[in-house]
């Protein structure tokens, strides 16, 4: 891990100034809060330790199920086990009968929710069941292992139907959505077909990305109680404020009428982005007992409740000239959601942006089936369409015999090619020649399967990253405290990222305070109003909002003279303004990810010798926690290549894979040396922090890298994830491709 | 919580005859297999018997050269010992090979033997299985079974037989010893698990209320080189998709002795005794070496979608017998 030492890191102009503005003790203004002892160290881009690592590691930090209010009852939910049909019979006697059990709720007795924008929410409320794994009850008793009993001695009849959970690129169900991603769900630019057929050099090929979970180590889990008519919960959640809406909601109570606590998350990565059943059924349970209640739900059941990345299958073609230039790309992919929502994985979004590519087809094409309904999974979109575009991208090297790395360098687009805006910073360029210059990418003998140790193959790929810039509305409020201390308030989330540390440093920059003097409150929806933990937007929105509160807060003190008064001074800010328009610049992360690959041609197993990410994602705001989730998206996506696969059962409809045992993620002996480096890229176009997200561009690409290495080791192109022994045996066991 | 006994014994005697009075009973060691099933419903013991503090956690050298293993040894434990590792190198790379490093610091040697299938339907009881409900049926053969059996399956089950240590033991020859009402008896670490036939239900030979108190090793042959390979879907804690245990006497280029065992393609370690026949007094050549695999894995039948794990099988074989002929050859 380093940082790139050519280009200087500099403070912002607007930054600078304003440290400027925090140095100097006025004599004549003996207020605490500007007078420094010395000059402070840089607090932006500072390797600053987690302010709760102590407490997370001696185990003092609380998650959401370690909250025991008195009376505190337990809860454990009932799944379907048909795929589709309707609830015909529930006895729930005999789980009534059992000793320490209050009550058993169903869609026959369960409280009446209000319809909302997230059908997934409607628990217990009617008959239907859309999928295996569908809550049909739930069992409250005085001890979690009574609840669990109850929960088994529920007797559910069904009026089973046919039910369908496998897609196919010829399902009689698609349709292409109206919208994705806030554009439409088909896109062509120019006249594809005829710039593809008059291409010298074309590649026309299939990938399919499996179904994929991301079980956080800390499972959906949440504490509800109601206390005269206030509905209190600790949630594990991405994001309190949405969770406090949307129970607002559900049960029509004003938003000052709940309060939503997610102090600590042990992580979410999209699956506890918004709300999930967990929150609701508590809420629930509470009400109906008049106790509270704690529900965590069982790591076997999340495959089916709480959103998984939808499979893909992806066509794409691309032609181009003898020079490598792009002349025509399609990016098509089909993929599924359920009959309880529509939820549209991406995936072809990023081929609007990454190339030079004057005619262009983008669609998104889905069928709803009697599947749990998809949702965000770390970089939903750009994870597995920058496998099946960064793939055939090194396809196309393959036949136009040109260095994968090179054949990117000349399809860098000067505007976005979707929308013509320029970038607002853009430098994969670099990325790819900095990321090659430390891999030691060159030089580097292009041909596949020459490189034999032993029964080993080994090789070596490339694939680029992207994901975009998105801002969304926070509010924060900064105040200073008479005794010289800073609280800074904020319904941010650190779901394991840092983000209570790095909103520190910048209220510390801003302020011209030492970190220790700021205390930054986060993770409580009775805060002011924030974007949830997701899009890799979270540090840019609050940043921002915490940035502003602090520029009004110094301007306060500093037109303040005397000692301050015994309540402080506060000031509240808000970016609705600034994050109401649209930028005129296309903003997006970019990185280059390179893996050597050695493939064991006996077994077929693939294992990873080395990963290397380069990245430009504007100013690092604190290199310690960014290595984190730059690597920590790595080893996902490492992950994603080589293992991770949430097959449905065709005989019943469920996931199969539904512990930790049978889904596979990277064990230790897994990772190998995994680096992570950036270039210090100033862009004056994002948020007065000069910062991009990083908490998925990590993920991406770094399957596609892995692929791409496997190919130029073995010499077969396997083009279905994951790349487990059985499809590499196979593979190997062909005639070159 | 489905309530349970606990019981706690001081004795191998004691401990049979507290089995032989608990109708339901079972016996309770490290955990890590009987305590999962417990939570998922599975396994419902009247009464747990915990055996955890016998004395039978000892590796004991035996007269004849060979080694006693009681039946709490630790996998982690036995994989470190000394005479292990320099004698049967194939049982200590089993033991590692297996689990994680938490679970083997738990797991012992008796339990490692008894766990039971990891099938994802035996696991699940929302669905039919008929190791686990007899009489229900066995969803796997249209289901969901990449990991599962080739060879020596049935109708009515096509589990495997999860465990490493038992494919190396079986390949060792080493006897499972057993104390029961009765009395003690030993059974052959390659007759100890059965294969499913038409009651899935019975992993092995075991009967109700015996306690396994040791694994006995034959002494090392002079002059055998052994080995244990697995492939698996990463590099460290899961299953194999397919294994092999080699124990291999090579003179002067021919096989004098060859015992070879697979993991990960049955109901039970599957000892390859036609290859084995076909590798007696063979050149211990990389053509021979194949032949004898392909003797063996003849007789596998595997479902829609493990056909892999037949050349994989087969290639590990080869790769692991090669490399103890050259190692042999060399020194």
């Amino acid at each position: 891990m380093s940082h790139d030492p050519v280009p200087e890191r500099t403070a912002s102009p607007e930054l600078s100034h304003q440290y400027e503005q925090g140095r100097p003790p006025s004599p004549d203004r003996p207020t605490p809060h500007l007078a420094p002892a010395a000059p402070l160290p840089h607090p932006l881009g500072a390797p600053s330790v987690r302010r709760e690592g102590r407490e997370k590691v001696t185990g003092a930090a609380r998650y959401a199920a370690e909250y025991t209010p008195p009376g505190c009852a337990y809860a454990w939910p009932v799944p379907a086990t048909v795929a589709r049909g309707r609830i015909t019979a529930l006895d729930t006697a005999a789980a009534l009968a059992l000793p320490g059990v209050i009550a058993v709720l169903t869609h026959e007795n369960a409280p009446r929710l209000a319809s909302m924008g997230d059908p997934t929410l409607a628990l217990l409320q009617e008959d239907r069941v859309p999928h295996r794994g569908w809550y049909v009850a739930l069992a409250v008793a005085d001890t979690l292992e009574a609840a669990r009993d109850a929960a088994e001695a529920v007797h559910v009849g069904y009026a089973t139907e046919p039910h369908d959970v496998r897609i196919t690129a010829d399902h009689p169900g698609l349709y292409v959505p109206e919208e994705v991603f806030g554009g439409p769900g088909a896109r062509e630019r120019g006249d594809f077909d005829a710039a593809f057929a008059a291409a010298p050099a074309t590649v026309d090929v299939a990938y399919t990305v499996p179904p994929l979970h991301n079980h956080p180590m800390e499972p959906h889990a949440a504490t509800a109680q109601w206390t005269d008519g206030h509905l209190t919960v600790h949630d594990s959640s991405q994001g309190a404020t949405r969770v406090c809406e949307d129970l607002a909601a559900l049960f029509k109570l004003g938003t000052d009428e709940i309060t939503v606590v997610s102090e600590h998350v042990g992580g979410g990565f999209g699956a506890k982005g918004t709300p999930r059943p967990q929150v609701v059924l508590a809420a629930m349970a509470a009400r109906h007992t008049g106790r509270p209640v704690k529900l965590a739900l069982p790591r076997r059941q999340l495959p089916g409740v709480v959103g998984h990345r939808a499979p893909t299958l992806h066509r794409v073609r691309i032609g181009a000239g003898h020079d490598g230039v792009i002349t025509a790309l399609a990016h098509e992919i089909v993929t599924h959601t359920s009959t309880v929502t529509e939820f549209v994985e991406q995936a072809a979004i990023p081929a609007r942006m990454m190339y030079t590519s004057p005619h262009s087809r983008t669609v998104h094409r889905l069928a709803a089936l009697d599947v749990p309904t998809p949702s965000w999974m770390r970089a939903p979109g750009e994870a597995p369409g920058m496998y099946a575009l960064e793939s055939a991208l090194d396809e196309l090297a393959v036949v136009l015999d040109i260095d994968p790395v090179e054949l990117r360098i000349r399809n860098d687009p000067a505007t976005e090619p979707d929308t013509g805006r320029p970038f607002s910073s853009r430098h994969l360029v670099e990325c790819l020649r900095v990321g090659a210059e430390r891999f030691g990418w060159l030089p580097r003998d292009p041909r596949p399967a020459v490189r034999r140790r032993g029964d080993l193959l080994l090789g070596t790929g490339v694939a680029a990253a992207t994901y975009p810039v998105q801002i969304s509305e926070t509010e924060a409020e900064a105040h200073a405290a008479a005794d010289g201390g800073y609280r800074i308030r904020v319904n941010a989330t650190d779901i394991g990222t840092g983000a209570r540390t790095v909103l520190t440093q910048i209220a510390a920059a801003v302020l011209g305070a030492p970190e220790d003097r700021v205390q930054v409150d986060i993770g409580s929806s009775d805060l002011p109003p924030a974007v949830l933990a997701g899009g890799s937007a979270g540090t840019a929105s609050w940043g921002w909002a915490v940035h502003k509160a602090c520029t009004s807060l110094l301007a306060r003190l500093r037109a303040h003279h005397g000692p301050l008064p015994a309540e402080g001074i506060t000031v509240t800010e808000d970016t609705r303004q600034e994050t109401a328009e649209p930028s005129p610049y296309a903003r997006h992360a970019f990185g280059a990810v390179f893996a050597e690959v050695e493939v064991d041609t006996r077994t077929g197993e693939v294992r990873v010798r080395r990963l290397l990410g380069q990245y430009a994602a504007g100013r690092i705001l604190n290199p310690r926690t960014a290595r984190s989730q730059f690597v920590g998206g790595m080893i996902m996506g490492l992950g994603m290549a080589l293992m991770e696969d949430s097959a449905l059962d065709p005989v019943f409809g469920d996931f199969t894979a539904c512990d930790l045992a049978a889904y596979h993620i990277p064990a230790c002996a897994d990772v190998p040396a995994v680096e992570a480096h950036w270039l210090d890229e100033e862009d004056p176009h994002l948020n007065p922090m000069g910062s991009k997200g990083i908490g998925e561009i990590g993920i991406v690409g770094t399957p596609a890298a892995i692929g791409n290495a496997v190919w130029h080791a073995i010499g077969a192109r396997l083009r279905d994830l994951p790349l487990t022994p059985d499809r590499t045996l196979a593979a190997l066991a062909a005639p070159l491709t | 919580m489905r309530p349970f006994g606990y019981l706690r014994v001081a004795s191998v005697d004691e401990a049979v005859r507290a089995a032989a009075g608990q109708p339901g009973a079972q016996f309770l060691a490290g955990g890590t297999n009987l305590v999962d099933l417990m939570k998922l419903g599975v396994e419902a013991p009247r009464t747990l018997i915990d055996i955890g503090r016998l004395p039978l956690d000892r590796v004991e050298e035996l007269p004849d050269g060979g080694l006693r293993i009681g039946a709490l040894v630790r996998n982690a434990d036995l994989a470190a010992v000394p005479a292990v590792r320099d004698r049967y190198p194939v049982l200590s790379q089993a033991l590692l090979a297996g689990a994680s490093g938490q679970l083997r610091n738990t797991a012992t040697t008796g339990g490692n033997l008894l766990q039971r299938t990891r099938c994802g339907y035996f696991q699940d009881v929302s669905k039919p299985c008929n190791k686990r409900e007899p009489g229900t049926g066995c969803p796997a053969r249209e289901g969901a079974h990449r990991d599962l059996a080739v060879l020596g399956h049935s109708a009515h089950c096509v589990a495997t037989q999860p465990s490493d240590m038992a494919v190396a033991l079986a390949a060792l020859d080493a006897t499972v010893c057993l104390h029961g009402p009765e009395g003690e008896r030993t059974v052959p670490a390659t007759e100890f698990h059965r294969l499913p036939g038409d009651s899935p239900e019975r992993d092995t030979e075991i009967r109700l209320g015996e306690l396994l108190t040791a694994v006995e090793l034959p002494p090392a042959r002079p002059g055998a080189r052994s080995r244990y390979r697995k492939a698996r879907d990463r590099a460290s804690f899961a299953f194999a998709l397919a294994s092999v245990a080699a124990v291999l006497t090579v003179r002067d280029g021919t096989v004098e002795h060859a015992a070879l065992a697979f993991g990960g393609l049955a109901h039970r370690p599957w000892r390859a005794r036609a290859a084995e026949a076909v590798l007696r007094g063979a050149p211990a050549t990389e053509e021979h070496f194949a032949r004898a695999a392909d003797a063996e894995l003849a007789a596998a039948a595997p479902l829609r979608d493990n056909g892999f794990k037949v050349p994989l099988a087969r290639a590990l074989a080869v790769g692991v017998l090669t490399d103890l002929a050259g190692r042999a050859a060399h020194g």
